[in-house]
């Protein structure tokens, strides 16, 4: 069954067109990522999809209802935000009752069910406590902990991520990654972050400018981008375009090719570059090269190595792994 | 500590500001409450000395109590600074809730208007509002300089307001709307208390002005049993004769309860905002 499907959506604010019609569908179960750079629509899309925020043309339909005239408490959905958005006045029990407690829910059905997600996230400790006595990452926790409360239809995400720091970053993808698997819900998130997209999503829905550029698998994505756009977007470092005439292709305008699929050597190889940076990282090592003809590119080889600054080698591009695109920037296959 | 950011000659300038200025604000507040406690010859003989044995009298506040009805006015003073209080700050917040949250047509505008009576004295419109209160006959009312003293506050209330109503979380209130909270419930129990300092702020801003007004009481409520304390203590002034004891001892009776409500809402001011919600 459709969980949510999207026809058509535009918005516009005054005379900006925001997003220029956008039509998806996602399944039931499926988790679901929207990623682009910031100003992209992806946050629109979801407050679009919780009715935060009216869509200007389009339909919007949820587990088969339309729902475009819905409050967002009566559409089935519940949403985990950016800045936690606890309700400061109440305790982290109050926080995950509150939105059953307005739908008019028994009191022992509230118990038990806020029992079971606080056991869920471990939540148990802190049920009394208020959200100024949490720290960041317990206060999301608590978030996501009153969206698994509803049961919803629909999880949404809005960047949940984002003020957490790194280490706490892992854990609560790790933590968000098994709550779909145990939950089998339908989840839609929303990051700029292509590698929580790539490490979450059963399906990424790559944005720019208000349009869909692209919506596959993370693999998909990775192995065959439609345009130079997603091409860049996902995968890191970013994957390095050259002049197709410089390599010798008349075909294609440019050539796309991953800095892990370049072999590098210090004596043999089909080009010789010079090179400008080195970024050791222990498990792998990033090369900045620059050759004449080509310009800059990057170089991404695992493991330890070490080439001086201003050295020169030689590099070998995976001809099998090369994405081309046409002047358009679409990709050629 | 003296190290980089303070140098004494810099913070002994900046302390003999702030206490000259202390001085220069409190002044006339010490010679009002030194002079209510002596007697008549000594307030003219001595203005700025303190009360001795001698010269100590209790006379202002035994003329104060015995003559006037000022408990009345003192009742008439707190009813109408309170309830003036109460409505500016609770239309006042709301309409700043409105004009922040809310995308509707002529928000701009409607914004500006609401402003526009920072800039014009809501005295220039006496003359109307007097016939406005005689057609409805509110003239010797409380209701009267309940009304003027709201619109007065209304305009300052909802500009501050407003301003800081941004400054909420978008992201608590979107999650109030998606647990199905009514937007009065969004404004009341999420909204206010994260604005607690700015409405203390209104509040002291809002009050003070309307305690110490003594206008629109004279034009619009001058009947005995209307009286507010300011109005009450010029009975006193008279063409030829100032009971002086008498007004001083009613001027300091009136910074009393102002002072009071003053110390509640800085309380509030200091105490400062629920943390916690977001970040």
């Amino acid at each position: 069954m459709t969980a949510l499907e999207l026809s058509g959506i535009k918005k516009t604010f005054g005379s900006t067109d925001v997003l220029h019609g956008i039509d998806l569908t996602v399944e039931e179960g499926e988790f679901v990522i929207f990623v682009g750079p910031s100003g992209c629509g992806k946050s629109t899309l979801l407050r679009i999809i919780a009715g935060l925020e009216d869509a200007s043309e389009g339909t919007v339909r949820i587990a088969g209802e339309t729902v475009n005239a819905t409050p967002p408490a009566k559409r089935g959905i519940a949403m985990v935000f950016q800045s936690y958005a606890l309700y400061p006045h109440l305790t982290v029990k109050g926080n995950m009752s509150l939105a059953m407690k307005q739908e008019g829910a028994a009191k022992a059905e509230i118990e038990e069910r806020v029992g079971t997600a606080s056991r869920m996230l471990g939540l148990e400790p802190l049920l009394e406590r208020r959200p100024a006595e949490l720290s960041g990452g317990q206060r999301q926790r608590v978030a996501i902990g009153r969206a698994v409360v509803r049961k919803p239809k629909l999880f949404l995400f809005d960047e949940p991520l984002s003020n957490l720091d790194a280490a706490l970053r892992v854990n609560t993808r790790l933590e968000i990654a098994r709550l779909h698997r145990e939950l089998a819900a339908t989840m839609v998130y929303v990051t700029h972050d292509q590698v929580e997209a790539m490490t979450l999503a059963d399906k990424i829905v790559v944005m720019n400018a208000g349009r869909i550029e692209q919506v596959g698998s993370p693999m998909e994505l990775y192995n065959r981008p439609a345009n130079t756009f997603v091409a860049g977007f996902i995968g890191s470092p970013q994957m390095n375009f050259l002049d197709a005439a410089a390599l010798g292709d008349t075909t294609a305008k440019t050539i796309g090719i991953r800095p892990e699929h370049i072999a590098v050597s210090a004596e043999v190889g089909d080009l010789a570059c010079e090179v400008t940076h080195i970024e050791q990282l222990g498990a792998d090592t990033n090369l900045y090269l620059r050759n004449e003809t080509v310009g800059p590119f990057t170089a991404r080889l695992f493991g330890e190595h070490y080439f001086a600054p201003d050295s020169r080698v030689h590099v070998s591009f995976d001809r099998t792994k090369q994405h081309r695109f046409d002047t358009e920037g679409q990709a050629i296959r | 500590m003296t190290a980089a950011r303070s140098s004494l000659a810099r913070s002994v300038a900046a302390h003999a500001i702030l206490i000259a200025y202390t001085l220069i604000a409190l002044f006339p507040v010490f010679v009002i409450v030194v002079n209510a406690f002596k007697a008549r010859r000594d307030i003219f003989n001595t203005p700025l000395a303190l009360p001795t044995p001698e010269s100590f009298s209790l006379v202002g506040f035994e003329t104060v109590t015995s003559q006037g009805n000022f408990l009345l006015y003192f009742q008439n003073s707190l009813i109408v600074t309170v309830v003036a209080l109460a409505c500016v700050l609770l239309f006042g917040a709301m309409a700043a809730f409105a004009l922040s949250e809310y995308r509707f047509r002529g928000n701009t505008l409607m914004g500006l208007y609401l402003a526009l009576g920072i800039m014009i004295p809501i005295r220039l419109g006496t003359v109307a509002i007097l016939q406005i209160m005689v057609a409805s006959g509110l003239v010797n009312t409380l209701t009267a300089l309940i009304l003027v003293y709201t619109a007065q506050g209304l305009p300052l209330a909802i500009f501050i307001l407003s301003e800081f109503m941004r400054s909420v979380s978008d992201d608590l209130k979107n999650a109030g709307r998606v647990d199905g909270l009514s937007e009065y419930r969004i404004f009341f129990t999420l909204v206010l208390p994260l604005v607690r300092p700015a409405l203390a702020t209104v509040a002291v801003f809002t009050m003070i002005p309307i305690w110490n007004d003594l206008w629109f009481p004279l034009i619009l409520a001058p009947a005995e049993s209307t009286k507010t304390v300011t109005l009450g203590a010029q009975m006193f002034i008279g063409q030829f004769v100032t009971n002086w004891n008498a007004v001083l001892a009613a001027l300091t009776l009136a910074i009393v309860p102002v002072l009071v409500l003053y110390l509640i809402f800085s309380r509030q001011l200091i105490r400062g905002i629920t943390s916690g919600a977001v970040k």
